[in-house]
């Protein structure tokens, strides 16, 4: 979902700097208070960081014929709110553009937008919008939206910078290379996500219970019944 | 609260297996739809910018550095995952051994220092 450094017009890239600047400052205030009142969450935080950093990195080929990669993004987002990943999304995207000149720093504006914001609230909305559903349900469908919104995000920004054939044809050729690309990469993503939660349940089921992932400290039993399963 | 329970160690091997069948199906079905290309599987990212390109729009800015070469530029990713990794396996590690000492309820400070 990158877009290559320099290939936004400058006024498309200035403007979705203007507009990624203040979530990423929102979500370092985030960050920060997490680590100050949550201190036994650390760990996790961490955790949710380094994800979408391996997360990111890997190349997966698809059903296109191309590759793309997940983002990782919705797993921060399930258990710490959205805006932690917009710091630890553009966080990722940084070192990528600096080290791996993939993506940009022009481009830094509109990546975070995709990637660190539409995506983790995209998962998260799904994630809320489904409460009732069994955890893994909630899980991967969080997981597979934030990774799927991050991708249609990045076809939208281009198709607004490229509207070559008018906005909607454009954004139909974007969507054609990234979106079906995505599709099975967004499903591997949602049951890795799962496989991980599902694993912090019987390692973490304290922290998930102070961040309210797993039931309320009243209803839920302690985590005995994790160690048996 | 039956949801919040972990999942039988048989469905974490299904969804596993599940996992591994898209990638096998996406990498079957990718060959087919790649077959004949100069490059099979080329990133996405690269897909978008050669058709923009193709648009007859230029870069107007430049990577402040680039990795020389592709060898590189896959180390460097490499890197990035094993960086990744090996912060995602300390910290499941010491979860993990915290969960198997059976003072899951404690601070986890403590345990990371005794790992230390």
């Amino acid at each position: 979902m990158h877009i290559a450094e320099g290939f936004l017009p400058p006024v498309h890239a200035a403007a979705w700097t203007v507009v990624a600047a203040p979530f990423v400052v929102h979500g370092a205030r985030a960050v920060v208070k997490v680590v100050r009142e949550q201190p036994n969450a650390r760990i996790l935080l961490g955790a949710a960081g380094a994800f979408t950093f391996v997360m990111s990195a890997i190349k997966l080929p698809s059903v296109t014929g191309s590759s793309s990669h997940p983002t990782g993004t919705g797993l921060g987002a399930i258990l710490f709110r959205p805006p932690v990943m917009a710091l630890l999304g553009t966080i990722v995207l940084l070192f990528q553009a600096l080290l791996l000149a993939h993506g940009g720093l022009t481009t830094l504006g509109a990546n975070a937008i995709a990637m660190a914001v539409v995506g983790p609230w995209a998962g998260y909305g799904v994630y809320r919008l489904l409460a009732a559903a069994p955890l893994s349900v909630k899980v991967f469908c969080a997981m597979a939206v934030a990774n799927l919104a991050t991708y249609v995000t990045t076809s939208t920004q281009l198709a607004l910078a490229f509207p070559e054939g008018g906005f909607l044809e454009a954004w139909g050729r974007f969507l054609g290379v990234f979106a079906v690309t995505q599709i099975p990469l967004a499903i591997v993503e949602g049951i890795i996500g799962v496989l991980v939660v599902n694993a912090l349940l019987s390692w973490a089921r304290p922290e998930l219970r102070d961040l309210g992932v797993v039931g309320d400290p009243t209803t839920a039993r302690t985590g005995e019944e994790a160690a048996r399963a | 609260m039956r949801e919040t329970r972990p999942l039988s160690k048989g469905v974490v091997w299904a969804l596993l297996a599940l996992a591994a069948l898209v990638v096998a199906i996406a990498l079957v079905l990718g060959a087919r739809a790649a077959a004949g290309e100069e490059e099979p599987f080329g990133g996405t990212d690269a897909a978008v910018t050669e058709q923009i390109e193709e648009d007859g729009h230029e870069p107007w800015f430049e990577p402040i550095i680039a990795p020389a070469g592709g060898e590189i530029e896959s180390g460097l990713f490499a890197l990035q995952a094993g960086l990744g990794g090996i912060v995602l396996g300390y910290a499941f590690g010491v979860l993990r051994e915290r969960r198997l000492r059976g003072d899951g309820d404690v601070d986890g400070a403590g345990d990371m220092d005794r790992d230390g």
